[in-house]
């Protein structure tokens, strides 16, 4: 099991002893929490495999995250620690590295996780153990009702929700003939189907989809596969080659005459986008989770989570300007803790025995105003899903940076239940 | 559907532009492979890890030394590949000598090479994907379509790679060890040859093959720590559909695999495509296990 | 003792005590176990077509998940029980490697791994490109409901321990049976000189086709269980690494002997998993551990060991 304190190089493991860093001295926790045995959460972290680029953010954010709570006083008068497990991004580990935290470590709770894979091949095995397993995946997999009522998604909106919410503004400003570009798995799946339905519902046509394998690390034979007469390319790709995608297709088109472009933030999460070959991105449009770059309007809770995260205003880390952040996505991990504060207060959680109360709780949870513990916007939590849904931005390169130019509402994203939950026995 | 934008002839010249260029790439990963492969009989697993490692450091080295791109490439190219082929040499003469390459036993150490590579990259660089800047930038404007001309620069390269490779075998008098090694080991023992640093040059020489393989290519993919597998799988396939140890079944392998999957794929589905491409490869080798070029099986 | 009494006794002792392990080991360490034994039938299938009969296979990804796919798929698209699909699984390992061995089996060495790794890799895709039956590559959730075998809930920790021990000591005791049997030694005959035994008269393609049917029979059982037991089904599992870890479960625990299998596949799983709690780069201490393995006891810990007295090992 992995264990870093808090403050120290954040590449060793250590155990976050509790104690925010005003309390720790040279690693013994401090009197006041002398009695009370912590909390213990597990972290189901993709710290290598093909996820280690969103892993290591997302256990950036955890950390600062659980230095907040501990600070303010930790969970029912406790203090909290996270133990960290690596699931190499693959799900046969991933089961086995919920065993190891549960079983030998004895979390209360396990969050984390990003990849759809890992998240489905480890809800059967939370739920044997019937354990609490809070996904920070962004998959509709929560929603659809393929998993299990310990599995629960309360700290980022699902990708049905968030295409079906982009669909209108784009077709209203950017154009009604839609090509979609996407990997060939299922995630590009769900947004080849929830994304086509948006568009044809609102008036507009999908009028080619271009499936990338996921193998795939040049994607220049594909680019004449879109119809001349599209009036909006959307692209959505995952993974190391996602760069090699974005500037291949500047190469295609290179200054002469292009369709509006709209892409998923998630073709260059952790990607500067200043790179070099990535300057015809100016002036098109990116979905984004959460404002990578500091809008003028942010909140004061906004600027305390930055420096939190130890994130700058562009989106990168303090310490290095060229290591840019998940940013669009690792907010979920901060919010999820503060949900797992929330609902082990509600339900007054004390052991592993009140596991079930503690799911009652965040079932039971609907309204998340705007706050330090929700820093991306308020958001509605549905307990018969286990899915929550937030605001969804839109953002515009200009002069290289991301500024936002349309917030959806939360109820351009919602959908009809697919799944009840609360009626399934724990 | 929409009207696609291109007309047949555009589209095609597309595919086999980038197939040429697959075929490049194919090549040179495959070359360095195929001369371990041919001369030592030896199934490096790690050769991929090689290739990652060489555009790991080609990163490093156009990132941290204060040189134009052309120049700090250059510098990549000459750096990367020595330091792959010392730890390469270190890697024959620590653990493969004293396997005394058998077979089976190096599957394990270069799986288990694989690891500590893969490990090390990820611990000392990150698991960021990062582009090296190309040494220059050239977009060539087609009629139809733009296109990187850095791109054909790496068939240039490629070609002139494999020609160099091939000059070194058939024309100098190291190369001319290498072949009596892999003909017969006793052999040439029997003549005087210091085998065992013979397999220690191949080794690090095919080692740094992989890494003047991946500064080239680099620029055109980013370095990224897990980029090793695919580039493996690929080499050997090219290498064994080549026939063993012949460079120019190596070639021609490498620029039919790449032609057909660019042309295959205009017509089915992506996934499809590489399906048919994948089984295409096996029922070649089915039908002629020793490749389209070897002598032997 | 004779040397077969000897044999005996310490693989019945093996499952006497895999038997008692599940009333003292924690729990952690019993689910552990469970996936080691359900692994450990996967090498045992895979050591049957390398360790005896010399067929180094890259592709047996694609007979785990043709068991694991031919028990999940009846289960999630047809409703079927668990039982019967358990079976299909076994059937699917078994066809797919006698497909893959009439076409493969035509070539030999690394024209051999290559083509296997190539019918393995457009398994795998196969499998991403029917993802609307398939699951793609998220993979789907073998529904508990389906997880039961005569009143056995296949779910629960005691009942799972079992089902993998049950499957583990029939496999073993099988692969015993056959690599002592006349036929087994014509496996090891074809290992060691393939020309030889054609002169004795038996035909070495029937004999490879035969070992491989039996090893993809073995790989799919355990994909099928592995499935079944664990409640997931995924393309991850078609990938190449599942073709690779049988071939390193083996080699660590001793090629061509019945127990290495086993004793590779648990070595392995707690070599990460022990080398995960002190450090981040555990696969540098996996990779360290691989080197020095092969450099220090190239026959694996079994073989090492049958080379230092222990000769009647089987």
């Amino acid at each position: 099991m992995t264990k870093d304190l808090i403050g120290l190089s954040p590449s060793r493991r250590a155990v976050l002893k509790g104690a925010g860093a005003g309390l720790l001295t040279a690693g013994f926790v401090a009197p006041v929490w002398a009695q009370a045995a912590p909390i213990k959460l597990g972290f189901q972290l993709h710290r290598t495999g093909i996820g280690a680029a969103y892993g290591r953010w997302y256990e950036r954010t955890a950390q600062a995250a659980l230095k907040v709570v501990n600070d303010a006083g930790g969970i029912n008068g406790r203090p909290v620690e996270i133990v960290f497990e690596d699931d190499a991004t693959d799900p046969k580990r991933g089961a086995e590295v919920v065993e190891k935290l549960v079983s030998q470590a004895g979390c209360d709770v396990i969050f984390g996780p990003l990849f759809s894979h890992v998240v489905i091949g480890t809800a059967p095995r939370a739920a044997e153990l019937k354990v609490p397993y809070l996904v920070c995946s962004e998959g509709y997999h929560v929603a659809s009702g393929m998993l299990n009522r310990w599995t629960m998604q309360p700290g980022i909106t699902d990708v049905r929700a968030q295409v079906s919410s982009m669909a209108p503004w784009v077709m209203a400003n950017l154009g009604k003939k839609v090509t979609m570009v996407f990997p060939d798995y299922a995630f590009g799946h769900d947004h080849r189907d929830f994304f086509s339905a948006a568009v044809q519902a609102g008036g507009g046509e999908v009028i080619a989809q271009i499936a990338i394998p996921p193998t795939e690390t040049s994607f220049t034979r594909y680019l004449p596969q879109i119809p001349a007469d599209t009036e909006v390319l959307y692209h959505v790709m995952v993974g190391p080659a996602v760069l090699t995608f974005v500037k291949e297709l500047g190469e295609f088109y290179g200054t002469g005459a292009r369709p509006q472009i709209f892409g998923f933030i998630d073709s260059l999460e952790a990607v500067d986008t200043a790179s070099p070959g990535l300057e015809f991105l100016e002036g098109t449009h990116f979905w984004e989770g959460h404002n990578r770059v500091k809008q003028a309007d942010a909140s004061a809770d906004e600027t305390a989570y930055r420096a939190a995260v130890g994130v700058d205003d562009n989106g990168a880390s303090v310490s290095d300007a060229k290591d840019v952040s998940t940013y669009a996505h690792m907010f979920s991990v901060w919010e999820t803790l503060h949900v797992i504060k929330a609902g082990m207060e509600a339900s007054g959680y004390q052991s592993p025995a009140d596991r079930q109360k503690f799911v009652e709780a965040v079932e039971a949870m609907t309204s998340m105003p705007a706050s330090l513990a929700h820093v991306q916007g308020d958001k509605m939590f549905n307990g018969k899903t286990h899915q929550v849904f937030g605001h969804q931005f839109i953002s515009k390169v200009e002069g290289g940076k991301l500024m936002r130019v349309h917030t959806t509402s939360l109820e351009d994203g919602m959908y009809p239940d697919g799944v009840d939950y609360t009626t399934q026995s724990f | 559907m929409g009207t696609p934008p291109l007309s047949f002839g555009p589209f095609l010249f597309l595919a086999l532009l980038e197939g040429t260029v697959m075929a490049a790439v194919l090549a040179l990963t495959a070359v360095g492979l195929s001369l371990v492969f041919g001369v030592m009989r030896v199934v490096n697993v790690a050769h991929g890890e090689f290739f990652m490692l060489g555009a790991v450091l080609a990163w490093f080295v156009t990132y941290y030394l204060p040189l134009p791109p052309a120049l700090g490439w250059i510098a990549a190219l000459i750096i990367a590949p020595l330091l792959v082929a010392g730890i390469a040499a270190l890697a024959d003469v620590l653990v493969l000598k004293r396997l005394k390459y058998d077979p089976e036993a190096t599957i394990v150490a270069t799986i288990g090479l694989l690891y500590i590579l893969q490990q090390a990259a990820l611990t000392f660089y990150g698991p960021d994907a990062r582009p090296v800047p190309a040494p220059f930038d050239l977009r060539l404007q087609f009629p139809w379509f733009g296109y990187s001309g850095y791109k054909l620069f790496v068939v240039v390269a490629a070609a002139a790679l494999l020609g160099g490779v091939w000059a070194l075998m058939t024309h100098t008098k190291a190369g001319l060890i290498m072949r009596a090694t892999q003909v017969d080991t006793e052999v040439a023992r029997a003549f005087g040859i210091n085998t065992d640093r013979v397999y220690t040059a191949t080794f690090a020489l095919g080692a740094a093959l992989a890494a003047v393989a991946a500064v080239l290519i680099v620029p055109i993919q980013q370095a990224h720590y897990l980029m090793g597998g695919d580039p493996l799988l690929l080499a050997f396939i090219v290498v064994i559909i080549g026939g063993l140890g012949s460079l120019r079944g190596t070639v021609v392998a490498a620029l039919i695999i790449g032609l057909s999957d660019g042309v295959i794929s205009m017509f089915f589905s992506p996934t499809l495509a590489k399906i048919i491409a994948t089984l295409l490869v096996a029922l070649v080798l089915v039908f002629r296990p020793q490749g389209l070029f070897g002598a032997r099986a | 003792m004779t040397d077969g009494a000897k044999s005996w006794a310490l693989h019945l002792g093996l499952i006497v005590a895999l038997f008692a392990a599940q009333f003292f080991l924690p729990q952690y360490h019993a689910t552990n176990l469970a996936r080691i034994m359900v692994l450990a039938v996967f090498a045992m299938g895979y050591n049957i077509a390398f360790g005896y009969t010399g067929l180094l296979s890259l592709g047996h990804a694609l007979f785990f998940a043709a068991g694991m796919y031919g028990m999940g798929l009846p289960i999630w698209q047809l409703e079927w029980p668990a039982l019967p699909a358990l079976i299909m699984g076994l059937v699917a390992g078994g066809g797919v490697a006698a497909a893959v061995g009439v076409l493969a089996l035509r070539t030999t060495g690394v024209s051999f791994m290559i083509v296997t790794l190539m019918f393995a890799q457009a398994g795998y895709l196969t499998i991403l490109y029917f993802n609307t039956y398939s699951g793609g590559d998220e993979g789907f959730v073998v529904d508990r409901a389906g997880r039961m075998i005569g009143g056995m809930d296949l779910a629960a920790d005691t009942p799972r321990y079992l089902a993998a021990l049950g499957l583990f000591a029939v496999a073993m005791l099988g692969c015993l049976v056959l690599v002592r049997s006349p036929f087994g030694r014509v496996m090891v005959a074809m290992r060691e000189n393939e020309e030889r035994s054609r002169m004795l008269g038996y035909n070495p393609f029937a004999v490879k086709l035969t070992a491989l049917v039996v090893s993809g029979i073995y790989a799919g059982a355990a994909g099928a269980a592995y499935g079944l037991l664990f409640g997931y089904v995924g393309a991850s599992f078609a990938q190449i690494q599942y073709s690779i870890l049988p071939l390193l479960y083996v080699l660590l625990g001793g090629a061509g002997t019945v127990i290495g299998p086993f004793l590779g596949a648990a070595a392995m799983f707690y070599l990460i998993d022990i080398a995960s709690s002190y450090t981040s780069a555990y696969f540098f201490v996996v990779g360290a551990a691989l080197v020095a393995l092969v450099v220090f006891a190239p026959k694996g810990m079994l073989g090492t060991l049958r080379d230092r007295g222990l000769k009647w090992l089987p």
